[in-house]
Protein backbone atom coordinates (compact mmCIF):
# COMPACT_ATOMS: atom_id res chain seq x y z
CA UNK A 1 0.00 0.00 0.00
CA UNK A 2 1.17 3.50 -0.80
CA UNK A 3 1.74 5.93 2.07
CA UNK A 4 -0.82 8.44 0.75
CA UNK A 5 -3.54 5.74 0.57
CA UNK A 6 -2.73 4.59 4.09
CA UNK A 7 -2.98 8.16 5.42
CA UNK A 8 -6.35 8.53 3.73
CA UNK A 9 -7.72 5.26 5.15
CA UNK A 10 -6.65 6.17 8.68
CA UNK A 11 -7.80 9.80 8.48
CA UNK A 12 -4.41 11.11 9.57
CA UNK A 13 -3.65 14.80 10.04
CA UNK A 14 -0.74 16.06 7.95
CA UNK A 15 1.97 18.13 9.63
CA UNK A 16 4.74 17.78 7.07
CA UNK A 17 3.78 16.16 3.80
CA UNK A 18 6.55 17.24 1.45
CA UNK A 19 8.31 14.01 0.52
CA UNK A 20 7.69 10.61 -0.97
CA UNK A 21 3.94 10.13 -0.53
CA UNK A 22 3.85 7.44 -3.21
CA UNK A 23 6.31 5.16 -1.40
CA UNK A 24 5.14 1.56 -1.04
CA UNK A 25 5.25 0.94 2.70
CA UNK A 26 6.91 -2.21 4.03
CA UNK A 27 5.07 -2.43 7.36
CA UNK A 28 5.00 -0.52 10.62
CA UNK A 29 6.89 -0.23 13.88
CA UNK A 30 5.51 1.10 17.17
CA UNK A 31 7.91 2.28 19.89
CA UNK A 32 8.76 5.36 21.95
CA UNK A 33 12.36 4.42 22.68
CA UNK A 34 14.40 5.91 19.87
CA UNK A 35 17.35 3.60 20.52
CA UNK A 36 14.96 0.69 19.99
CA UNK A 37 13.59 2.16 16.76
CA UNK A 38 17.13 2.68 15.50
CA UNK A 39 17.87 -0.97 16.21
CA UNK A 40 14.73 -2.69 14.99
CA UNK A 41 12.65 -0.64 12.55
CA UNK A 42 12.89 -1.53 8.87
CA UNK A 43 13.27 0.60 5.76
CA UNK A 44 9.95 2.07 4.51
CA UNK A 45 8.16 1.24 7.77
CA UNK A 46 5.74 3.80 9.14
CA UNK A 47 6.69 4.59 12.73
CA UNK A 48 4.05 5.01 15.42
CA UNK A 49 5.17 6.99 18.48
CA UNK A 50 4.26 9.62 21.05
CA UNK A 51 7.78 11.13 21.02
CA UNK A 52 7.79 14.59 19.46
CA UNK A 53 11.44 15.57 20.03
CA UNK A 54 13.55 16.70 17.06
CA UNK A 55 15.57 13.46 17.20
CA UNK A 56 12.61 11.55 15.68
CA UNK A 57 13.37 13.23 12.34
CA UNK A 58 16.99 12.11 12.42
CA UNK A 59 15.98 8.55 13.28
CA UNK A 60 13.37 8.44 10.48
CA UNK A 61 15.96 9.77 8.04
CA UNK A 62 18.68 7.40 9.23
CA UNK A 63 16.44 4.34 8.93
CA UNK A 64 14.77 5.57 5.73
CA UNK A 65 11.31 5.23 7.29
CA UNK A 66 8.25 6.08 5.19
CA UNK A 67 6.65 8.39 7.76
CA UNK A 68 6.16 9.16 11.43
CA UNK A 69 2.67 8.99 12.96
CA UNK A 70 2.29 10.81 16.28
CA UNK A 71 -0.46 9.40 18.48
CA UNK A 72 -2.73 10.79 21.22
CA UNK A 73 -3.11 14.07 19.34
CA UNK A 74 0.51 15.02 19.92
CA UNK A 75 1.98 17.62 17.63
CA UNK A 76 5.62 17.82 16.52
CA UNK A 77 7.81 20.28 18.47
CA UNK A 78 8.65 23.45 16.57
CA UNK A 79 12.26 22.36 15.90
CA UNK A 80 11.00 18.91 14.90
CA UNK A 81 8.76 20.40 12.24
CA UNK A 82 11.48 22.68 10.96
CA UNK A 83 13.92 19.82 10.68
CA UNK A 84 11.26 17.57 9.06
CA UNK A 85 10.69 20.18 6.35
CA UNK A 86 14.44 20.35 5.68
CA UNK A 87 14.90 16.60 5.63
CA UNK A 88 11.60 15.88 3.83
CA UNK A 89 10.48 13.51 6.56
CA UNK A 90 6.71 13.07 6.48
CA UNK A 91 4.87 13.53 9.78
CA UNK A 92 1.22 12.76 10.54
CA UNK A 93 -0.77 12.71 13.74
CA UNK A 94 -3.93 11.09 15.01
CA UNK A 95 -6.01 11.68 18.14
CA UNK A 96 -6.07 7.88 18.64
CA UNK A 97 -3.75 6.01 21.02
CA UNK A 98 -0.99 3.74 19.67
CA UNK A 99 -2.91 0.52 20.33
CA UNK A 100 -5.97 1.55 18.36
CA UNK A 101 -3.98 2.95 15.46
CA UNK A 102 -1.74 -0.13 15.34
CA UNK A 103 -4.81 -2.37 15.23
CA UNK A 104 -6.33 -0.46 12.35
CA UNK A 105 -3.04 -0.39 10.50
CA UNK A 106 -2.53 -4.10 11.04
CA UNK A 107 -5.94 -4.82 9.53
CA UNK A 108 -5.27 -2.56 6.56
CA UNK A 109 -1.91 -4.11 5.82
CA UNK A 110 -3.03 -7.74 6.22
CA UNK A 111 -5.92 -7.15 3.80
CA UNK A 112 -3.39 -6.06 1.22
CA UNK A 113 -1.57 -9.38 1.59
CA UNK A 114 -4.56 -11.62 0.77
CA UNK B 1 17.63 6.91 53.46
CA UNK B 2 17.35 9.83 55.83
CA UNK B 3 19.37 13.06 55.97
CA UNK B 4 21.54 11.99 58.92
CA UNK B 5 22.18 8.53 57.56
CA UNK B 6 23.10 9.93 54.15
CA UNK B 7 25.57 12.31 55.82
CA UNK B 8 27.06 9.46 57.92
CA UNK B 9 27.40 7.19 54.90
CA UNK B 10 29.03 9.94 52.84
CA UNK B 11 31.44 10.68 55.69
CA UNK B 12 32.28 6.98 56.06
CA UNK B 13 33.09 6.86 52.36
CA UNK B 14 35.20 10.04 52.58
CA UNK B 15 33.10 12.04 50.12
CA UNK B 16 33.55 15.82 50.11
CA UNK B 17 30.64 16.82 47.89
CA UNK B 18 27.19 15.30 47.46
CA UNK B 19 24.56 16.05 44.84
CA UNK B 20 21.11 15.51 46.31
CA UNK B 21 18.50 15.00 43.60
CA UNK B 22 15.16 13.49 44.45
CA UNK B 23 12.85 12.71 41.53
CA UNK B 24 11.24 15.98 40.44
CA UNK B 25 11.75 17.49 43.90
CA UNK B 26 14.26 19.42 46.00
CA UNK B 27 12.17 19.20 49.14
CA UNK B 28 14.76 17.20 51.12
CA UNK B 29 17.87 18.95 49.90
CA UNK B 30 17.94 21.60 52.66
CA UNK B 31 17.83 18.97 55.41
CA UNK B 32 20.65 16.92 53.89
CA UNK B 33 22.65 20.09 53.27
CA UNK B 34 22.32 21.11 56.91
CA UNK B 35 23.21 17.77 58.47
CA UNK B 36 25.98 16.97 55.96
CA UNK B 37 27.34 20.49 56.38
CA UNK B 38 27.96 19.76 60.07
CA UNK B 39 30.15 16.85 58.96
CA UNK B 40 32.09 19.11 56.59
CA UNK B 41 30.40 17.80 53.45
CA UNK B 42 29.18 20.25 50.82
CA UNK B 43 25.78 19.48 49.33
CA UNK B 44 24.72 20.73 45.92
CA UNK B 45 20.92 20.83 46.15
CA UNK B 46 19.15 19.66 43.04
CA UNK B 47 16.49 17.59 41.34
CA UNK B 48 16.39 14.65 38.97
CA UNK B 49 13.80 15.95 36.53
CA UNK B 50 11.80 13.65 34.26
CA UNK B 51 11.28 15.67 31.07
CA UNK B 52 8.44 15.35 28.58
CA UNK B 53 10.58 12.90 26.57
CA UNK B 54 10.90 10.80 29.77
CA UNK B 55 14.58 11.59 29.96
CA UNK B 56 16.08 11.91 33.44
CA UNK B 57 17.98 15.16 33.79
CA UNK B 58 20.03 16.18 36.83
CA UNK B 59 19.79 19.82 37.87
CA UNK B 60 22.40 20.91 40.43
CA UNK B 61 22.47 24.33 42.06
CA UNK B 62 24.63 26.48 44.30
CA UNK B 63 21.82 27.37 46.69
CA UNK B 64 18.68 25.88 48.15
CA UNK B 65 16.74 28.91 46.87
CA UNK B 66 17.70 28.20 43.27
CA UNK B 67 16.81 24.53 43.67
CA UNK B 68 13.43 25.50 45.11
CA UNK B 69 12.81 27.92 42.22
CA UNK B 70 13.43 25.03 39.85
CA UNK B 71 11.12 22.86 41.93
CA UNK B 72 8.39 25.48 41.61
CA UNK B 73 8.63 25.34 37.83
CA UNK B 74 8.68 21.54 37.86
CA UNK B 75 5.66 21.30 40.20
CA UNK B 76 3.80 23.74 37.95
CA UNK B 77 4.21 21.29 35.06
CA UNK B 78 3.74 18.01 36.90
CA UNK B 79 0.28 16.45 37.03
CA UNK B 80 -1.23 13.93 39.42
CA UNK B 81 -1.20 13.01 43.08
CA UNK B 82 0.84 10.23 44.68
CA UNK B 83 -0.93 6.96 45.48
CA UNK B 84 0.77 5.95 48.74
CA UNK B 85 -0.50 2.37 48.64
CA UNK B 86 0.98 1.81 45.18
CA UNK B 87 4.15 3.90 45.31
CA UNK B 88 4.84 4.42 49.00
CA UNK B 89 5.09 7.60 51.01
CA UNK B 90 7.11 10.54 49.76
CA UNK B 91 8.60 11.64 53.05
CA UNK B 92 9.89 15.13 53.77
CA UNK B 93 12.43 15.12 56.63
CA UNK B 94 14.37 17.72 58.57
CA UNK B 95 18.08 17.68 59.45
CA UNK B 96 17.37 15.68 62.63
CA UNK B 97 15.62 12.92 60.65
CA UNK B 98 12.22 14.00 61.94
CA UNK B 99 9.41 13.55 59.45
CA UNK B 100 7.94 16.96 58.77
CA UNK B 101 5.53 16.11 55.97
CA UNK B 102 4.58 14.08 52.95
CA UNK B 103 4.76 15.26 49.37
CA UNK B 104 1.37 14.89 47.67
CA UNK B 105 2.57 15.45 44.08
CA UNK B 106 3.20 12.32 42.01
CA UNK B 107 6.96 12.67 41.78
CA UNK B 108 7.49 9.66 39.50
CA UNK B 109 5.59 11.38 36.69
CA UNK B 110 7.00 13.37 33.78
CA UNK B 111 6.76 17.14 33.49
CA UNK B 112 5.15 18.62 30.38
CA UNK B 113 8.32 20.63 29.64
CA UNK B 114 10.73 19.59 26.91
CA UNK B 115 14.32 18.60 27.58
CA UNK B 116 15.57 21.74 25.81
CA UNK B 117 13.40 24.09 27.84
CA UNK B 118 14.33 22.44 31.17
CA UNK B 119 18.03 22.83 30.33
CA UNK B 120 17.37 26.52 29.63
CA UNK B 121 15.57 26.97 32.95
CA UNK B 122 18.41 25.29 34.86
CA UNK B 123 20.94 27.60 33.22
CA UNK B 124 18.79 30.66 33.91
CA UNK B 125 19.17 29.72 37.60
CA UNK B 126 22.95 29.27 37.06
CA UNK B 127 22.70 25.54 37.68
CA UNK B 128 24.33 22.59 35.97
CA UNK B 129 22.29 20.42 33.60
CA UNK B 130 23.59 16.86 33.42
CA UNK B 131 21.87 14.00 31.61
CA UNK B 132 21.51 11.23 34.21
CA UNK B 133 22.73 7.63 33.82
CA UNK B 134 23.03 7.81 30.04
CA UNK B 135 24.21 4.18 29.93
CA UNK B 136 20.82 3.01 31.23
CA UNK B 137 18.14 2.30 28.68
CA UNK B 138 15.34 3.21 31.07
CA UNK B 139 15.02 7.00 31.26
CA UNK B 140 18.58 7.58 30.02
CA UNK B 141 18.99 10.26 27.36
CA UNK B 142 20.51 7.94 24.76
CA UNK B 143 18.03 5.11 25.37
CA UNK B 144 15.06 7.47 25.08
CA UNK B 145 16.25 9.69 22.23
CA UNK B 146 18.70 7.41 20.43
CA UNK B 147 21.64 9.81 20.66
CA UNK B 148 22.59 13.11 22.29
CA UNK B 149 20.57 15.79 20.47
CA UNK B 150 22.66 18.34 18.59
CA UNK B 151 22.66 21.81 20.06
CA UNK B 152 21.43 20.72 23.48
CA UNK B 153 23.46 22.81 25.95
CA UNK B 154 24.18 20.08 28.50
CA UNK B 155 27.08 20.61 30.92
CA UNK B 156 27.90 16.91 31.14
CA UNK B 157 26.63 13.36 30.75
CA UNK B 158 26.52 11.12 33.80
CA UNK B 159 27.30 7.44 33.66
CA UNK B 160 26.12 5.06 36.36
CA UNK B 161 28.14 2.45 38.31
CA UNK B 162 26.95 -0.17 35.77
CA UNK B 163 29.45 1.14 33.24
CA UNK B 164 33.14 0.78 34.10
CA UNK B 165 35.08 4.01 33.75
CA UNK B 166 37.48 2.41 31.24
CA UNK B 167 34.57 1.57 28.94
CA UNK B 168 32.85 4.93 29.23
CA UNK B 169 34.44 6.76 26.30
CA UNK B 170 33.93 3.86 23.90
CA UNK B 171 30.32 3.23 24.89
CA UNK B 172 29.09 6.82 24.96
CA UNK B 173 29.29 8.61 21.63
CA UNK B 174 29.54 12.27 22.59
CA UNK B 175 32.10 15.03 23.02
CA UNK B 176 30.44 16.23 26.22
CA UNK B 177 32.27 15.80 29.54
CA UNK B 178 31.51 12.44 31.17
CA UNK B 179 31.05 12.28 34.93
CA UNK B 180 30.29 9.24 37.06
CA UNK B 181 27.66 9.18 39.77
CA UNK B 182 26.16 6.52 41.99
CA UNK B 183 22.48 7.17 41.16
CA UNK B 184 22.05 5.98 44.77
CA UNK B 185 18.51 5.03 45.70
CA UNK B 186 19.68 3.14 48.79
CA UNK B 187 22.12 4.05 51.55
CA UNK B 188 24.73 1.43 50.65
CA UNK B 189 24.78 2.67 47.03
CA UNK B 190 26.15 6.07 48.03
CA UNK B 191 29.66 6.53 46.65
CA UNK B 192 29.57 3.42 44.43
CA UNK B 193 30.60 5.70 41.56
CA UNK B 194 32.25 9.08 42.04
CA UNK B 195 33.91 11.90 40.13
CA UNK B 196 36.99 13.70 41.45
CA UNK B 197 37.16 17.46 40.93
CA UNK B 198 40.10 19.82 41.25
CA UNK B 199 38.53 23.05 42.51
CA UNK B 200 39.34 26.22 44.38
CA UNK B 201 36.15 25.88 46.45
CA UNK B 202 33.26 23.43 46.46
CA UNK B 203 31.03 25.69 44.35
CA UNK B 204 28.88 25.10 41.26
CA UNK B 205 30.78 27.78 39.31
CA UNK B 206 34.00 25.93 40.08
CA UNK B 207 32.54 22.62 38.94
CA UNK B 208 31.47 24.30 35.71
CA UNK B 209 35.06 25.46 35.15
CA UNK B 210 36.34 21.97 35.96
CA UNK B 211 33.98 20.41 33.42
CA UNK B 212 35.21 22.87 30.80
CA UNK B 213 38.81 22.28 31.90
CA UNK B 214 39.57 25.99 32.22
CA UNK B 215 41.61 28.12 34.66
CA UNK B 216 43.54 25.15 35.96
CA UNK B 217 40.43 23.32 37.17
CA UNK B 218 39.77 19.78 36.13
CA UNK B 219 38.07 16.49 36.91
CA UNK B 220 38.60 12.75 36.55
CA UNK B 221 36.34 9.71 36.67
Amino acid sequence: MKLSELAGHLGLTEHQSAGRLDVEISGAYASDLLSDVMALSKEKNVWITCQTHENIVAVAKLKNLAAIILVNGRRPDEETLRSAVEERVIIYSTPEPAFLLSGKLYNLLSKGNH
Amino acid sequence: MSPRRIAEEAKRKSLDILGVCDHNSAENAAAVSETAGRAGIRVFPGLEITTREEVHLLALFESIDSALSMQEEVYGHLAGENDETAFGRQVIADAEDEVVGFEAKFLLGAVTLSLGSVVESIHALRGLAIAAHVDRRAFGLIGQLGFVPQGLALDALEISPRLAREEARDKVASDLPLVRGSDAHKLQEIGTATTSFFLEDPAIGEVRKALLGVEGRGFAI
